[in-house]
């Protein structure tokens, strides 16, 4: 009979939590105890508060434990963790475990299963049936089924891919690209970092498929340098695809010729803006671009680009396995499929969630996150990172749908929702976001350079007590500036957090020391 | 990127410098990839590499310092002998990271960007390091930590210490 096989994470935010220390005390206790084991590093499963989360195969199947400290090893082996038995911190089968069983795991369904970078196991789990289905297809056929299925950028905009894809495939040119944006910069987003580190085969599979839909023979991948463990294994990932002949000269040795390269950021957000990124490939300052052109028209190196997100390209392989109606049947209004929601900050079951489109804030807050981890009441969400609104409990009935969220003056972005308990006080949000965009502006436009200053100047006066009418008008003319007048989504978006902070909690902007006009 | 001690570093050698810049000159856009390998090797990217780079890239000099001057990872001096980059970002802000971020100034005795007296810790700020359902989090030379309270830190800032002395 051979060894056991025990899952440890090697996920980053597993390994923040002492992951590798509970890898190495199994390896240690087991051999002090005359066992052997197989130790492999899954991805995560996306429970961040069970990790670090141990799995061991059964002949029922995967069981879980967590979260389990490397001090708690010895007594789980002692147990019968080895053969799946229960104790103190035993989850059950896995798969029976509720977060996980209520999930519809499209874009993610290997992240946590699988090694990461295991040939082996990518394609025992449906890996290259995808790129395998392109290469006997028409790129004009390619890009009709991402259409179809109704995927829209998972970066934020919730752009139609296919219709990029579209652009670029009419674009003549001898020379096209695919970009991916890996700057995933939003605080309360973790989801491209989770797939990069989980799941890397499925980007390399995802940029494969794009290049044959559009005629695109090189990718670039811009991953954000606050990233190493994503770095690594992406590199790794990207090494073993050329190895094994997926990519390179000849995708599968049958297609045409697909390279691909590993950019690293250096700590600049601007860089998640497409433009910017693009300018940054190309080894510029990342100043945002003017559109038109579009990057689809005239992109890297003024090239007809593919710029899409990590998930979005992710996201092809399964869609061209299973077709497009299994990805469009799922979802709500003109937000299609599958989103991977990350439920962030001050939340007591953080971590994703991957779910159909139309679950409300309140059920993903609430039910699913279980409130918050300080136990006190949630007073504040902010859905959509940096730039997205603040919203109160009683917008929990808004359904997680692009277009109403925006009906509301908000966004659903890459869906990370960051949550805040009594303690916040979002005069200091308001405050922060325009602090933040002061800070990360390119400095191209006006509205969003200096835009962003005054705002923090204005928004201290009006806490301050100064000529608050005054000042709050002059902090609306400024908003409605920034997002009539900025070149891109960093001014644009800034007010958004900014206005929902006044409208829904404006006891907070109450001057505390008023002075007197 | 991936964050090392100062004694990996090597002293600026411009024999070095020319060479890293020939094994990524077929590349596209090289300048990044450059600059992070350079940063890599040297611990900081040396003013002296502007005009190799510049030269080398048939760029002006301008063009290259403006790149170097805009991406805030790229260093201008040696850094300590340990990072440590407390996140500053909305989710960690909801877990106390500004109450973390005041405690590790002042623990440190150096503001963000800066580095302490003895050479060990350059402190620095992040905006997000996805690690946002473990907040507040913080990395510590290129290892990311996770639901780090102002007594984690301390222990965190002990053992960096320890190790630079041994």
């Amino acid at each position: 009979m051979s060894a056991p096989v025990v899952f440890v994470p090697l996920d980053s935010a597993a390994r923040s939590v002492g992951a590798d220390e509970v890898a190495e005390a199994i390896v240690g206790e087991a051999a002090a105890r005359g066992h052997e084991v197989q130790l492999v590093r899954n991805g995560s499963r996306g429970m961040f508060w069970l990790e670090p989360l141990v799995e061991v195969a059964t002949r029922a199947g995967r069981v879980a434990y967590g979260p389990v400290g490397a001090g708690d090893v010895g007594e789980l082996l002692d147990a019968g963790m080895l053969d799946g038995d229960p104790n103190r911190l035993w989850l059950g089968a896995t798969e029976e475990i509720a977060h996980l069983k209520r999930q519809t795991r499209f874009t993610f369904a290997r992240v946590g299963v699988i090694d990461p970078v295991s040939v082996a196991d990518y394609e025992a789990n449906g890996g290259l049936a995808g790129l395998r289905r392109a290469l006997e297809m028409s790129p004009q056929e390619i890009v009709t089924e991402v259409t179809k299925s109704g995927l829209r950028g998972r970066g934020g905009a919730g752009f139609p891919t296919g219709i990029k894809w579209q652009t670029v495939l009419d674009a003549p040119s001898d020379l096209k690209f695919i970009a991916c944006n890996a700057d995933e910069g939003d605080s309360g987003t973790f989801a491209d970092r989770m797939l990069m580190e989980g799941d890397p085969f499925s980007l390399v599979e995802g940029m494969a498929i794009a290049g044959l839909a559009v005629g695109a023979s090189e990718g670039y991948i811009y991953v954000r340098s606050e990233y190493p463990d994503a770095i690594a294994t992406m590199a790794a990932a990207i090494d073993i695809a050329y190895l094994n002949g997926w990519i390179g000269p000849s995708v599968l040795g049958t297609g045409p010729a697909f390279d691909l390269h590993l950019r690293v950021g250096a700590g600049a957000y601007i860089c998640g803006e497409e433009t910017a990124m693009l300018e940054s490939l190309e080894g510029r300052r990342g100043m945002i671009r003017a559109k038109p052109p579009l990057p689809a028209v005239a992109g890297l190196f003024g090239r007809p680009t593919v710029v899409n997100n990590v998930l979005s390209l992710a996201t092809v392989p399964p869609i061209l396995v299973q077709g497009a109606e299994a990805f469009s049947q799922l979802g709500v209004g003109r937000s299609r499929g599958t989103q991977v929601f990350q439920l962030a900050g001050n939340i007591s079951h953080g971590g994703i969630l991957e779910t159909a489109f139309g679950i409300t804030l309140g059920e993903l807050v609430e039910q699913i996150g279980g409130g918050t981890a300080t136990g006190l009441p949630v007073r504040a969400v902010q859905v959509g990172g940096p730039l997205g609104a603040y919203l109160p409990t009683s917008r929990f009935d808004l359904p997680m749908d692009y277009e109403a969220f925006a009906a509301v003056g908000a966004m659903v972005g890459h869906g990370g929702v960051v949550v805040f308990d009594g303690t916040v006080d979002l005069s200091r949000q308001a405050r922060f976001a325009m602090e933040f965009c002061a800070e990360e502006s390119c400095g191209k436009c006006t509205p969003c350079r200096l835009g962003s200053v005054r705002g923090v100047e204005v928004i201290d006066r009006i806490i301050a007590g100064v000529e608050r009418e005054a000042n709050l008008e002059l902090l609306e003319d400024l908003c409605e500036t920034m997002v009539d007048a900025s070149l891109c989504a960093m001014g644009g978006l800034t007010p958004f957090p900014v206005r929902s902070a006044l409208q829904y909690f404006p006891e907070d902007f109450e001057a505390t020391n008023a002075v007197p006009k | 990127m991936v964050s090392r001690t100062t004694s990996s570093y090597i002293g600026w050698s411009k024999e070095r410098t020319v060479e890293i810049v020939e094994r990524h000159a077929g590349e596209r856009g090289p300048l990044m990839p450059i600059l992070h390998e350079l940063q890599d090797v040297f611990g900081f990217v040396d003013p002296r590499a502007v005009d190799v780079l510049a030269e080398a890239l048939n760029f002006s000099k301008a063009d290259v310092h403006g790149v170097v001057s805009f991406y805030k990872d790229f260093r201008s001096e040696l850094p300590g002998a340990s990072v440590i980059r407390v996140c500053r970002g909305e989710a960690c802000q909801s877990m106390g990271a500004e109450r973390l971020a005041a405690h590790a100034r002042e623990q440190l005795a150096v503001d963000f960007g800066e580095t302490t007296g003895d050479g060990a810790i350059t402190l620095e700020q992040v905006f997000c390091l996805g690690n946002c359902a473990l907040s507040p989090a913080v990395m510590v030379d290129g290892r990311l930590k996770g639901r780090i309270d102002e007594g984690l830190f301390d222990d965190l800032v002990a053992r960096v210490r320890s190790q630079a002395v041994k």
